[in-house]
């Protein structure tokens, strides 16, 4: 297929399966293997454009023209392909892994679940292949309705709860963030994408930091950004599938990709730098970070814990990106495929100890390791990764957080990465205490293939990654290759 | 015969008008043939006018040979061949409609009801087409007094509000025809084009600006812009739905095209346009925010879609009065967008009454599993009102929101913003309950779906809605770009 | 008839002779008629006077036409060259002959759902209707 129309492509082939789904029904065999058929080949158009990003030339995407000169521009570079290549290839391991759970759970409305899946999976492309802001504004909303129907599948009162307060703060977020859009519109018509901000340097700075503040509202509720978290441990009480891809890897993901878009594409380093909010980003992402960390260890469910893991786990992110250096940025970047790994391989665990022991606690885990070995092992190896221990992938990113902030004599910000990795020791190690030194309470047995498959795999790619991070789909790389074209101002989308 | 074609577009409703009660007599259904036929008709008629305008330019068709500007004349430009299109569109996807509707209920009535709705359909066709400001009141009345008529049809409340909607309608016809009456004075013609330029020769004077006014007075309280706004509620929720899905869609557009018409085009260089410009403005921002403000209190979902469509109203002339290209073409963009998500909307809850009985929010619980593509056309048509991607309605917010910016009006931006927030609240609220909210005796009730006569128009409305924003290159740099007078552009 | 010699009765006979007297016979049309339209309960009063208003835009319209020393803009013989200020001009009056027919069929509509209403209703107050109305 012509390189143009990959990008395109890429996205477009979850929203065929999303609107062939419906057409089936009721066959779950052969919703499934639509599913798992469109993940395949989502995965296999994305990866097709790793040579040439890696080269450094990127693919410039078909645009679609809208009326009074505006358009839509399909742009993959090495930010967008890195999240672009998470996204799909959880997506194909979320599949697979979707459909031992929903089983298990007899779940209804499964049609519905699949097919609003498909079409998040088709947003979340749209948003890391998008050249302007209108693109991205369009994809990014798109994203927020599809989820809609995800956070309520189980269609009980609290569900309902969680999915309204989902709206509140997402659709108002939307607004914010379309003023902001609007506005950069007009005042840098086109507003594509360029490294090293598109803003340029004689916007007044009342208007930078009015932009900044839409902006950072705009990108941050999906982001988690406190105090716009709020949404995040409702939202839990989606099935683990969902909580896993949304809140792990596409939702959240989008959030803090918009983040690092903002301050590398579209204000750049030096406009931030010049106004100081840098320094504002800097705080809230800090401030996420421990407050995340410290709230974890209150919360007594799993999965509500997990939610709060990850609360300040994308603040790395985020620090990454307002401390800007390369090392920094790098770190950061790769975060976004690191952190997806681990954390799904931790949500995978969640589901089958869900399913199979029907313990939703953080306690009471007690002698799970002998019984649900592979689960617990790759549990242990999410968390230890998460808490930044060596060899794992986690590591890769907080090492090069570190060395960026020092580059950039934020060496207070080191001793924030090891106060946090303290904090996720202490709220992860309990748990695997249980699970490996204490006795078994009751007889469970290890899940069946469709959900151990999964969480193995992306444990064993935590592992990789954190001994070669260029493994497989050249994330190292790409992150590296993105945070030079922002530093410098050069690269790919021009 | 294609020479004649602009004032056969506006004739054929008119003469099947006269021939379906004869026919209704005997066969409801050849009467409604011919409806459809006479309606299909002027949608082919038109739609190749559009592309004949859009190809070589403005279309005057003077009628019996009578030469303008004595004479009366049909100016066909990319506007009005694009409204032709729009209401003719509509007029027969509601036909369609209402055969199902009237079928079940009453079809003795159906000729009756089509030689109404004929006449309703030729009033519009002939505002839109028009080039003449006497032959616009004539016409207004004619699609008037068909309206009141088929109004009133919806039962005994219907007749009360019908008949209020009649008294202020018609002194809204007045003042318009007052306003007329001045110019006239002043200049002694009524063609448009002939005032344009013979007002530029009249000074400014008291009597210009009243009659000015007027005319914008009048055909801004048939457009239901805020204040003038109080007839429109009770009865768009009292009347039968075929007629709530045209009227709603169409009607007040035709009226907003009518002050486009009038403000920019024929009174364009004179400084009272701009002062009512002005005051439409302001009237438009108000009316975003107080139709979103009073729509979600409305337990009634009728009544919620009235004052949703005064919201919807507001944007529409908030556009008009920014005055730059971009904001026009978002104001008539939101013309199309409004016409058809509105008509998509008032045709599924007419069909959802009918069912089930349900109007009000809180009976819509569960409506999803019972009539699951209705409830789907309805889920796509309230997202394209609230303003969501990749909907028509994104686009044409996008647009009058670009426009705002670029005029700096501050005040705007604030009311489109704090209404899409509260029409996102009285939209998800019914998403919620449709398709969240379970009942445990629901939970074996099988899909009811409504029959396709009525289920296809509403589909079809739909899809249109996500492909107008998708595909909307062509529709704007052919039609609606070219739709704009050309002091703007 | 004549006045009274005084000074405001001179501007009176001004006024009058003039023509501007019938515009305010208009405005006084006017405002009777959206006084009855606004003020009144009764809904054939309301009907009523939504008649008077639209006669008061026909009075308006003929008004216009009028001129002093004119007559019936009909031409006897042709040839004849025509004097235009001898001539009442025609154009609003044929324009009145349409708005008359619209007045008539609006009447004739309103009436139709008066009869409905009180048919149905029993009554034609706008008080009582409106009350049953929201119920």
């Amino acid at each position: 297929m012509d390189l143009a129309l990959r990008p395109l492509a890429a996205v477009l082939v979850s929203l065929l399966a999303a609107v062939l789904l419906p057409l089936v029904g009721r066959r779950p065999t052969v919703r499934e293997t639509i599913t798992i058929t469109a993940a395949i080949l989502k995965l296999a158009l994305v990866s097709s454009m790793l040579p040439a990003v890696l080269a450094g030339q990127g693919v410039k995407g078909a645009s679609f023209a809208l009326g009074m000169g505006l358009s839509l521009q399909f742009r993959v570079d090495a930010l967008g392909l890195l999240f672009a290549l998470t996204a799909s290839s959880l997506w194909l391991l979320t599949s697979i892994y979707s459909i031992g759970y929903l089983r298990a759970t007899t779940s209804t409305h499964q049609t519905s679940y699949y097919s609003a899946f498909a079409v998040c999976l088709s947003a979340t492309v749209g948003i890391a292949f998008s050249g302007n802001l209108l693109t991205f504004f369009l994809c990014y909303e798109v994203l927020t309705l599809a989820t809609y129907p995800l956070v309520v599948h189980g269609r009980t009162p609290e569900a309902q709860a969680a999915g309204r307060r989902y709206l509140v703060y997402t659709l108002a977020a939307g607004q914010a963030l379309l003023v902001a859009t609007v506005w950069a519109e007009t005042l840098v018509p086109g507003s594509e994408f360029r490294p090293g901000g598109f803003l340029n340097s004689q916007t007044p700075s009342l208007t930078v930091w009015m932009l900044f503040v839409l902006f950072v509202v705009g990108c941050g509720v999906k982001a988690a950004i406190m105090p716009l978290h709020g949404w995040l441990p409702a939202a839990m009480v989606a099935p683990t599938p969902v909580s896993a891809l949304l809140h792990a890897v596409a939702v959240v993901k989008a959030g803090v990709f918009g983040i690092v878009r903002m301050v590398g594409y579209v204000f750049g380093l030096d406009t931030l730098r010049a106004t100081g909010a840098d320094t504002v980003l800097i705080i809230f992402a800090v401030a996420t970070i421990l407050i995340a960390s410290i709230r974890a260890l209150g919360e007594d469910r799993l999965k509500r814990r997990l939610a709060y893991s990850t609360i300040g786990q994308l603040s790395y992110i985020v620090l990454g990106a307002a401390v800007g250096s390369v090392a920094a940025l790098t770190g950061a970047m790769f975060h976004i495929a690191g952190h997806g790994f681990m954390k799904i391989t931790m949500f995978f665990c969640a589901g089958t100890v869900h399913t199979q022991a029907h313990r939703d606690g953080v306690k009471g885990l007690d002698g799970l390791g002998r019984q649900m070995p592979v689960t617990m092992t790759a549990f242990a190896i999410g968390a230890c990764g998460l808490a930044g221990l060596p060899l794992l992938a986690g590591f890769i990113a907080k090492w090069n957080l570190g060395v960026g902030a020092v580059e950039v004599d934020h060496l207070l910000l080191v001793g924030v990465l090891v106060v946090s990795g303290l904090l996720n020791v202490a709220y992860f190690f309990p748990i695997l205490f249980d699970a490996f030194f204490r006795a078994p309470t009751s007889d469970v047995r290890e899940a069946g293939w469709a959900m151990v498959l999964p969480l193995g795999v992306t444990a064993v790619v935590v592992l990789l990654l954190g001994v070669i991070p260029d493994f497989g789909l050249h994330f190292f790389t790409l992150a590296r290759l993105a945070a030079e074209s922002v530093v410098t101002g050069s690269g790919v989308l021009q | 015969m294609s020479a004649h074609l602009p004032a056969l577009v506006v004739m054929a409703p008119l003469l099947a008008a006269v021939v379906v009660p004869l026919l209704g007599r005997r066969s409801p259904g050849a009467a409604h043939a011919v409806t459809l036929a006479a309606l299909g008709f002027a949608l082919a008629a038109s739609s190749f006018l559009l592309s004949v305008v859009v190809a070589n330019g403005v279309w005057r068709y003077a009628f019996a040979g009578w030469a303008p500007p004595w004479g009366i004349e049909y100016v066909l430009d990319p506007l009005s061949a694009g409204m032709m299109v729009l209401v003719s569109f509509l007029a027969l996807a509601t036909s369609i409609y209402a055969w199902s509707y009237l079928f079940a209920s009453d079809p003795q009535r159906i000729g009756i009801f089509d030689s109404l709705y004929l006449l309703l359909v030729t009033g519009l066709l002939g505002i839109v087409a028009t080039g003449d400001l006497f032959n616009l009141y004539v016409f207004l009345e004619i699609s008037a007094i068909a309206a009141y008529a088929l109004l009133s049809t919806g039962g005994e409340r219907a007749t009360v509000a019908t008949f209020r909607y009649l008294l202020i309608g018609t002194v809204a016809a007045s003042c318009y025809l007052l306003g007329v009456g001045f110019l006239y004075a002043l200049t002694g013609t009524l063609n448009m084009a002939d005032l344009t330029a013979r007002l530029a020769d009249v000074d400014d004077s008291t009597a210009k600006a009243a009659g000015i006014g007027l005319i914008v007075i009048g055909l801004a309280i048939k457009a239901a812009l805020f204040p003038f706004h109080g007839w429109q509620p009770d009865v768009y929720t009292y009347a039968p739905p075929p007629v709530t899905g045209f009227v709603a869609a169409v009607m007040t557009k035709v009226s907003a095209y009518a002050i486009f018409r009038v403000l920019y085009f024929t009174l364009g260089g004179e400084p009272a346009a701009g002062s009512a410009l002005v005051f439409l403005g302001w009237a438009g921002v108000i009316a975003i925010l107080a139709g979103a403000w009073l729509a979600l209190s409305q337990t009634d979902i009728r009544r919620m879609l009235a004052y949703s469509s005064v919201s919807q109203m507001g944007y529409i002339f908030f556009g008009f009065s920014l005055g730059s290209p971009i904001a026009l073409v978002g104001a008539l963009f939101h013309v199309l967008n409004h016409a058809v998500v509105k008509g998509c909307l008032f045709l599924v809850v007419g069909g959802v009454r009918w069912r089930t009985g349900a109007s009000n929010v809180a009976e819509f619980v569960g409506m999803g599993r019972r009539l699951p593509l209705s409830m789907l056309a309805f889920a796509v048509a309230a997202v394209s009102l609230v303003g969501l991607p990749p909907t028509a309605g994104f686009f044409s917010k996008w647009y009058l929101l670009l426009g705002a910016f670029e005029a700096e009006a501050w005040i705007g931006v604030g009311a489109v913003v704090v209404s899409t927030g509260l029409s996102a609240v009285y939209f998800f609220r019914i998403f919620e309950r449709a398709f969240v909210v379970t009942d445990d005796g629901l939970s074996s009730v099988r899909s009811n779906e409504l029959p396709v006569g009525m289920l296809g128009p509403a589909l079809v409305l739909a899809a249109l809605v996500l492909l107008l924003g998708l595909f909307q290159q062509p529709l704007i740099t052919h039609v609606l770009q070219r739709a704009l007078p050309t002091a703007v552009s | 008839m004549r006045w009274p010699k005084c000074a405001v009765t001179d501007e009176m006979e001004g006024i009058w002779n003039s023509g501007t007297a019938e515009y305010f016979l208009t405005i006084v049309l006017l405002l009777v008629g959206l006084y009855g339209i606004v003020a009144r309960q009764h809904f054939l009063r309301k009907l009523m006077a939504m008649n008077i208003l639209q006669v008061a835009v026909i009075v308006f319209f003929i008004t216009l036409s009028a001129k002093s020393g004119a007559t019936v803009p009909v031409v006897i013989q042709d040839g004849h060259e025509i004097n235009v200020a001898s001539y009442v001009n025609p154009l609003p009056h044929a324009l009145m002959l349409t708005a008359i027919v619209v007045s008539v069929s609006t009447t004739g509509v309103a009436l139709a759902l008066l009869i409905r209403i009180r048919r149905r209703y029993g009554t034609l107050s706008e008080t009582i209707l409106l009350a049953k109305l929201r119920e």
